[in-house]
């Protein structure tokens, strides 16, 4: 629980909000954003403190925005991160890490964090229907949550969303619909059914604390590192906010004392190329992005053309010093295999995203080589197998004899090994 | 027919309470501008030095106005003009 929540404010005009079920400022519809008394947490919040606690995102509760103890999700988060070298030595790196959400708990992507923020601050606001829009990771984790905390769930999808996506949603028996449209278009409508029923949609009316959680991906990469912040950060981006909120967990551990160094940390933003409004944004120095009316990538999971964070994402690139780019659904493919061959991590197509665009940034001179790196690893590839599918030979088949496999891998059966001595 | 502005529940105090509004104009912008001649509170909310929040979504029947022609997107009787805020997903 925190007691040093001080409210919202909003990102543009700073208008101060109270704690409610509200997403936009009613003077310019700008984002809020909760409030935090850095000043009263100051010394609060130790790496003893810390020390002492479950190794999950609650750990570091000071900083989330609820006002009781977490009800929903208590497992979630504390995910490893990987020194990475052979991807390292691939890349032409000298020291790379993984930060590995694939493996988060319950559904395998980064989202368990953020919904279990959100609907421990739904049952705060005594809500009892909750729902998303989603492009599938988001929905198997509200799904999933949900189920555990008994909350009724509405979840509305691009009716065009991977398989996996939508069976690991609908097994939870939430009540899952498919939009004919894309995510902008079933974000518009689960925006309209907020404003009009007032139901809990995570990533609307409770959206400033539900993006909250993803900073528990910074604070843990910050604390995996020996309290240290790594010098160049690539993280995939849809609707911006992750990059955003990994930030803002350092600048928090800064602030409050928790890390020492200056926070001088680069970050860069990774896209698909068939919906890459904010890179491309960064790329021709735009101020604000151009929405994409029709994304057209496999990597679904970033398939967001009107990116809610794109503004703050593309800003916060330019101020770090970073970059961003993009990479084509080829590009992506042989991410995943290069992650999967060099490291066993496999990883969903962003996580192809991520890898590629890391690739180019440091073939083009943006990320040094002899710096330290770490990779953000969102999604997990089980859920997007049909990506890879083509890009992968059947295994062949033979007969279940040994002289089959002898014959198969080229061996001779007619000559004698020797029979090892046994030890 | 006419042409109505859906107002979102957050605008409606500044907009006299009213869920629809009858606006004339041939163009969103003309629609908008009518719009806040009927109800000047919402002019500030709306617009930012003549130029429209980037908070805020415009609608005509369904479409984004900024994969039309934006503010000179043709409108006329029958047409539904819908504010949404923009501050979602992800």
């Amino acid at each position: 629980m925190s007691h040093f929540v001080r409210g919202m404010f909003c990102r543009v005009c700073g208008k101060r909000y109270p704690i409610s079920p509200i997403n936009f400022c009613t003077e310019d519809f700008g984002p809020l954003e909760v409030d935090y008394d850095y000043d009263k947490l100051q010394g609060d919040l130790t790496r003893q403190t810390i020390a002492t606690r479950a190794w999950n995102m609650w750990r570091y509760r000071e900083l989330l925005p609820l006002e009781d103890e977490p009800r929903v999700g208590l497992a979630v988060g504390g995910t490893p991160l990987i020194r990475a070298d052979r991807l390292a030595e691939a890349l032409g790196v000298r020291r790379l890490w993984i930060k590995n959400d694939a493996v988060n708990y319950p559904t395998l992507s980064f989202k368990d964090r953020v919904v279990a923020v959100a609907l421990s601050k739904a049952r705060e606001f005594g809500m009892s229907t909750v729902g998303c829009a989603s492009t599938g990771n988001l929905a198997n984790s509200v799904a999933a949550q949900a189920a555990a905390a008994g909350l009724e769930t509405f979840i509305l999808v691009p009716a065009d969303l991977e398989r996996t996506k939508i069976f690991g949603t609908a097994v939870y028996g939430a009540k899952v619909i498919g939009l004919k449209g894309t995510y902008d278009e079933v974000n518009r409508v689960c925006t309209q059914i907020a404003l009009k029923y007032g139901w809990g949609f995570v990533n609307v009316n409770l959206r400033p604390f539900y993006a909250e959680g993803s900073k528990t991906m910074g604070f843990e990469i910050a604390e995996e590192l020996g309290w240290r912040f790594p010098q160049h950060v690539v993280c995939p981006m849809a609707g911006g906010a992750l990059i955003g909120k990994i930030y803002k967990a350092f600048r928090e551990l800064h602030l409050l004392g928790l890390v020492d160094a200056p926070l001088s940390t680069r970050m860069y933003g990774a896209q698909a190329s068939g919906c890459n409004p904010i890179s491309a944004c960064v790329k021709v120095g735009r101020e604000r992005h151009k929405p994409v009316k029709q994304p057209n990538t496999i990597c679904k999971s970033l398939a967001i053309g009107d990116p809610a964070d794109g503004y703050f994402a593309a800003k916060l690139i330019r101020e770090t010093g970073g970059w961003a780019d993009d990479a084509t659904d080829e590009e992506i493919v042989e991410g995943m295999l290069l992650l999967a061959r060099t490291e066993g991590i496999f990883a969903e197509t962003a996580g192809g995203v991520t890898v590629a665009v890391a690739r180019k940034l440091i073939e083009q001179g943006r990320i040094p080589r002899n710096e330290e790196i770490v990779l953000c690893i969102t999604g997990n590839g089980l859920k997007t197998q049909d990506a890879v599918f083509d890009a992968l030979e059947s295994p062949p088949v033979i007969a279940p004899t040994l002289a089959a496999f002898e014959e198969f891998v080229g061996l001779r059966s007619s000559v004698v090994q020797p029979a090892p001595a046994l030890a | 027919m006419a042409i109505l502005v859906e107002i979102p529940p957050p605008l409606r105090e500044a907009a006299g309470g009213n869920v629809h509004i009858q606006v004339t104009g041939t163009t969103v912008g003309e629609a908008l501008t009518d719009l806040i001649r009927q109800h000047p509170a919402l002019g500030t909310k709306l617009f930012d030095n003549g130029q429209l929040r980037p908070y805020i979504n415009v609608f005509v029947n369904d479409e984004d106005i900024r994969y039309l022609e934006e503010l000179q997107t043709p409108i006329q009787d029958g047409t539904t003009i819908a504010l949404i805020p923009a501050v979602a997903g992800g």
